[in-house]
């Protein structure tokens, strides 16, 4: 912060006007410095090509990032806490809300998706203003019809488009197409994730450590998803075998919850964010 | 009318200037002409003003507001009460929206679109801000103030000790600073100054846990104890002129009555932004009572100081009721 010491050549030079003129520059030099320090908040901006999990409703990534108050009421009212507030070392946006479905997905234990409701700026959105851009494959073709309340008067989600979609990457993990079972908690004894089951309580989600399973065959993804008509197991025959696969249809919303109850080390589903239906 | 530009002018960077000789009033001209005979002992003023300021009384009442505001953020998250959700950039008081002026701008530069809660946030708390003196935020609500504060008793200290020498900056830039991160959001669409705001970091940290953000925290506040007094508040932030400008025409300000001064200057050594303090020098305070520029945070650290009662908490007009 050394800036040039000017030279005292003109003895008239007062003291007042040398010190006004280290101020300047001084002040130069901070500016450039706090100037460029914060050039380092658009690092999520550069990045935002690798899409990131956002909260139900959130707009497109470059619109959700510049309407983002980053106040964080997402995260109060979640009740299974799947909303998360993104730090410096991530390179998303300091105290931009995030989902990562692996380690608490979105399972719309809220019945009524109050992340959106409680957002002050839009950045969440039941309805999109119109000349905000809408990728036609990110659409519901119908309102997403949520399993825990199909008795219900109202049995839809407010979700005109989904945040992701759940996709099989890693068929060779998944236990169904082994052929294989679960016995247990599907995610072992310490995975802390939550979520509501209807046969235990509507209102009060649980561990899923609590909830253990004891299938022939694992159907974790289909039988967890709390949306109707999402995926399903079916009967495929691959190398003229006849083996049993997850596949994901139209009304998925990519909530995440199969992602987070896939008991393989490494997910064979994942949600892969802001992907559309592509047929 | 005129009162006001200046208050703008002065908060915007520029100097104070001593008044011409019309703008003195008679009964001002009357009180300088009585004060030049006086012969003060400043030594014993001095230190009667530090005794004074001992007793700490806004001191205490806003340390208490602001650290009520900010732990009932965090209780209504950690205990679920609900009574005021959020954090400081955005929340809600019992459902009822209230938007961070600063952060409200950005996000409206940034989007370009305005949602009805974004709007009835931001008006609320523009009419709030309004009626209780725009920078009172900065002193009575903003945690960073609190930390900034104390790490100013740290620089004070080290600076008496001859440890340390102080670096002022030029007041202006914190305008150049604002319209840069106003033009940086309209133009790149992201709220860029959100990321280094360190009013946005603490307030999260204390709601939702820490994180590294709190790291650039730690190194404001160490450029504050060991190269420049203050300042972020002085020279950075743009919430503090945001909320400036908001309280230029505010009733709530610290008022100065000229006959009670004893020109000892101690208020101007306790003050975050000494250049609204500048009437208090001898001879160029223009009226027998002035009210204490938009930049002033309504802290009330040179009403503690004071110890002749010249400066006093007023509410314009209230005493015209009374």
């Amino acid at each position: 912060m050394n800036t040039e010491k000017p030279k005292p050549s003109n003895p008239l030079i007062n003291k007042r006007k040398l010190e006004a003129r280290r101020r300047f520059l001084r002040s130069i030099v901070l500016g450039t410095a706090i100037l460029g320090i914060s050039t380092v908040g658009y690092i999520p901006v550069a990045r935002a090509w690798k899409q990131r999990m956002r909260p139900p409703g959130a707009l497109e990534e470059a619109d959700f990032l510049s309407s983002c108050i980053k106040c964080g009421q997402c995260v109060q009212v979640c009740p299974v806490q799947a909303i998360k507030l993104d730090d410096l070392d991530q390179g998303f946006g300091v105290g931009v809300p995030y989902i990562d479905s692996r380690s608490q997905a979105c399972a719309f234990s809220c019945d009524a998706v109050q992340c959106i409701l409680a957002c002050p700026t839009g950045s969440l959105a039941y309805d999109k203003p119109g000349f905000l851009p809408t990728r036609g494959e990110m659409v519901m073709a119908n309102p997403p019809i949520l399993l825990a309340k199909e008795k219900d008067p109202e049995p839809t989600l407010n979700l005109k488009e989904r945040t992701g979609l759940a996709v099989l990457v890693r068929p060779e993990n998944c236990l169904a197409r082994q052929g294989k079972g679960i016995k247990g908690a599907a995610r072992g004894a310490a995975f802390e994730g939550t979520m509501r089951f209807m046969e235990v309580d509507r209102w009060k989600p649980i561990p899923l450590r609590d909830h253990p399973y004891d299938l022939e065959l694992c159907d974790l993804c289909v039988r967890t998803c709390p949306i109707k008509g999402a995926i399903s197991l079916e009967t495929v025959v691959e190398k003229g075998v006849s083996i049993k696969t997850p596949v994901v249809h139209e009304p998925c919303v990519g909530c995440g919850v199969c992602e987070m109850v896939c008991p393989p080390e490494t997910a064979a589903i994942v949600v892969e964010a802001r992907k559309g239906w592509s047929v | 009318m005129n009162k006001y530009l200046e208050s703008a002018r002065v908060m915007l960077g520029g100097d104070p200037r001593k008044p011409e000789p019309v703008e003195y009033t008679e009964e001002a001209k009357t009180i300088h002409f009585y004060k030049k005979n006086e012969k003060l002992d400043f030594e014993a003023l001095k230190l009667e003003a530090r005794e004074h300021q001992k007793k700490h009384v806004w001191l205490k009442r806003r340390w208490i507001t602001l650290l009520a505001i900010n732990l009932l953020f965090t209780v209504s998250f950690w205990l679920d009460i609900q009574i005021l959700e959020g954090a400081l950039t955005a929340s809600r008081l019992l459902g009822f929206h209230l938007i961070d002026l600063n952060s409200a701008l950005q996000v409206m530069l940034a989007h370009k679109h305005i949602i009805v809660n974004l709007l009835i946030g931001t008006g609320t708390v523009f009419v709030l801000w309004l009626l209780l003196g725009g920078r009172t935020f900065c002193s009575w609500v903003c945690p960073y103030h609190f930390l900034a504060e104390n790490a100013e008793r740290l620089h004070v200290y080290l600076v008496e000790k001859k440890k340390i020498t102080d670096h002022a900056f030029h007041r202006g830039v914190r305008t150049v600073f604002w319209v840069l991160f106003a033009l940086m959001a309209l133009i790149t669409g992201y709220t860029v100054f959100e990321a280094i705001s360190p009013t946005g970091i603490v307030s999260r940290a204390l709601i939702y846990g820490p994180g590294l953000a709190l790291g650039w925290v730690l190194l404001l506040l160490l450029f504050e104890v060991f190269y420049s007094r203050r300042a972020w508040c002085r020279y950075v932030c743009p919430i503090g002129l945001t909320y400036g400008i908001t309280g230029v025409f505010s009733p709530l300000h610290v008022t100065y009555k000229l006959a009670n001064c004893h020109h000892e200057g101690e208020c101007r050594k306790v003050c975050e932004v000494p250049h609204v303090l500048d009437c208090i020098v001898k001879g160029r305070a223009p009226a027998a009572q002035l009210d204490i520029g938009a930049d002033c945070t309504r802290c009330g650290m040179c009403i503690d100081v004071c110890p002749s009662g010249a400066l006093s908490f007023e509410i314009k007009g209230l005493r015209k009721l009374m």
